[in-house]
């Protein structure tokens, strides 16, 4: 399968920190790609630095076959990128809908694909007109991923969408992913690894800057030795 | 009593002001000359901080240099209505207006370049450095104030008020000066001019949704930094539209104009909510109402109070009346 996404010896530095020391990995396109570490391993930092919002000093990120590592971030968003951040991006002044509106690049909605994202997250349309500030966490959560399928893209990087989440929610999450998967290649940075081995099919483990390990998912989450050596946790910790 | 003002509508907050001043004034007329002097202070001090608000609430940007365009829209406007003398002073009530709308529109176009020029060459360099920011942009007004110095001389200038903007009417006994009414029904346009735009329109949503999260916005596919020089200038020209303004509402003008309304539009800008318009108006009516009852009541209180106000709404509501940014 060829890689819609490849990072190539990609360093980052925030202020005077050397927080990505030469990160490289493939995203193949199609499916769930997670991106697993501990806190502070350098996941958000990837993806921020694939979007352009932190620089790589040295390296490329290379998104079909286009170096990106330059572009402004909403010039790689108009590739086809949408970011769903750790603290979700939600403009708390603005209705669901406008949120929502937002993210078409014309100000108005496809109708199919707005009916398929209400589909998939109806508390979407019961709190349609409603400032976006008052929505619980898993609400927010939700508006943060219809935003970024609203539209058709070919990538969405997604950071820790779990975090924080009711399981009953997260169970729905893991479902309404699978759907979006079907059109869309996701990179999901997670450290809940039952959520991650539920969606993923391939997966990088960073630690310390560093990618230790790549590899399929099922691999993975068939060795529990791995499991501890690269991520310091079993199974039996998650469930 | 906390919790009796945590369910205080914010927008009645002007009409409980106006019943306290009533009952401390006594007379009825007075009460009606000041709050309409008042209302209509007010709509001009709105005028010059509906853009630095936006300024603030979207950019980040501390732009002391705010007050330039108001003292250059002042001193621009007066220039074209002694240019226009004829016009102004005449008995044809179109010819008062059209003189009045090109020293307007001339204060309010040098305003809008002049934002330009100001955003790319001394706000650019210094985005995300707020020290750096203070500096530079008083400097710039510093700058700005000796400009005009220059050109105008330091001599206040008298500025001319169209014919068909003088004079008073008299509404149930009480007299009413026609600026006063004129300044606050332009104040109001300009509020649902801006008040459409950013609830009506794209670009509208645009600014509502940078106020709160730049970097979301950009990585939803948007130019910000062509947002900023938009809101800048916009900023800048509504400030220059508030300066031509208060000069016809003072009669006489210094270079300092601008700096002596700087603390005012401050004031309004904090209590308001950085980045909110609704929050400006209400700010803005809130100073003015306050200036003129007091100004009343207790003269030598005058400039003390509306810091008193601040402080009671900052201890009330630490991110102001009406804050852009929710949750």
């Amino acid at each position: 399968m060829s890689a819609i996404l490849r990072l190539d010896d990609v360093h980052t530095d925030i202020g005077q920190y050397h927080v990505l020391h030469g990160i490289s990995f493939d995203v193949p396109e199609g499916g769930v790609f997670v991106l697993l570490g501990r806190n502070g391993a350098g996941k958000t930092t990837t993806l921020r630095t694939i979007m352009g919002l932190w620089r790589a000093r040295r390296g490329a990120v290379i998104f079909r076959h286009r170096d990106i590592t330059a572009l402004r971030t909403p010039d790689i968003a108009r590739l086809g990128i949408a970011y769903v951040p750790e603290n979700m991006g939600i403009f708390g002044g603005l209705t669901v809908e406008e949120n929502m509106r937002l993210a078409t690049s014309t100000g108005a909605f496809d109708r199919t694909r707005l009916d398929r994202t209400l589909a998939l997250f109806p508390a979407m349309e019961k709190f349609w007109t409603t400032q976006a500030y008052a929505l619980s966490g898993g609400q927010k959560q939700m508006l943060a991923i219809s935003r970024a399928i609203i539209e058709r893209r070919d990538l969405i990087l997604i950071d820790e969408p779990t975090k924080g989440l009711a399981p009953a929610i997260i169970r729905n999450m893991i479902d309404a992913f699978r759907e979006i998967a079907r059109e869309t290649t996701i990179l999901l940075v997670e450290q809940n690894f039952l959520f991650a081995r539920s969606l993923g099919s391939g997966v990088a483990v960073i630690d310390d800057g560093r990618i230790v390990h790549t590899g399929a998912m099922a691999d993975l989450a068939a060795d529990e030795a791995l499991q501890t050596r690269l991520l310091s946790l079993s199974l039996a910790a998650h469930q | 009593m906390i919790p009796l003002l945590s369910r205080i509508n914010v927008n009645i907050l002007p009409v409980i002001l106006a019943v306290i001043a009533f009952a401390l004034i006594g007379s009825a007329s007075s009460w009606v000359t000041l709050t309409v002097a008042g209302l209509a202070m007010g709509m001009m001090i709105f005028l010059m901080a509906s853009g630095l608000s936006l300024i603030f609430g979207l950019m980040d940007v501390l732009n002391f240099g705010h007050s330039a365009f108001v003292s250059f829209g002042a001193f621009i406007a007066a220039s074209a209505l002694a240019a226009l003398g004829a016009w102004v002073t005449g008995d044809s009530v179109f010819l008062n207006a059209a003189a009045l709308t090109a020293a307007v529109g001339a204060a309010v176009a040098f305003g809008a370049v002049a934002g330009w020029f100001f955003e790319r060459v001394i706000v650019k360099p210094v985005y995300k450095d707020h020290l750096r920011q203070i500096l530079i942009t008083m400097g710039a007004l510093v700058i700005s104030e000796q400009l005009i110095l220059m050109i105008w001389g330091g001599v206040p200038i008298s500025v001319p008020r169209p014919a068909f903007l003088t004079g008073s009417i008299v509404i149930g006994g009480v007299a009413i000066e026609v600026y006063r009414i004129f300044a606050f029904l332009l104040g109001l346009a300009v509020y649902i001019a801006l008040y459409l735009v950013l609830n009506r329109t794209r670009i509208g949503l645009l600014i509502r949704a940078g106020v709160e999260n730049r970097e979301m916005v950009e990585a939803l596919g948007f130019r910000i930094d062509r947002l900023f020089i938009a809101v800048f200038m916009a900023g800048s020209a509504l400030a220059a539209m508030g300066g031509a303004m208060w000069a016809g509402y003072q009669g006489l003008i210094t270079p300092m104009i601008g700096s002596e309304m700087m603390i005012l539009v401050f004031i309004v800008v904090i209590i308001g909510g950085l980045g909110s318009i609704e929050g400006s108006l209400l700010g803005a009516i809130l100073v003015g109402l306050t200036a003129n009852y007091v100004a009343f009541l207790a003269p030598k209180l005058s400039l003390a109070t509306n810091m008193m106000l601040m402080m009671a709404i900052l201890l009330w509501r630490p991110y102001g009346l009406r804050p852009a940014v929710k949750g």
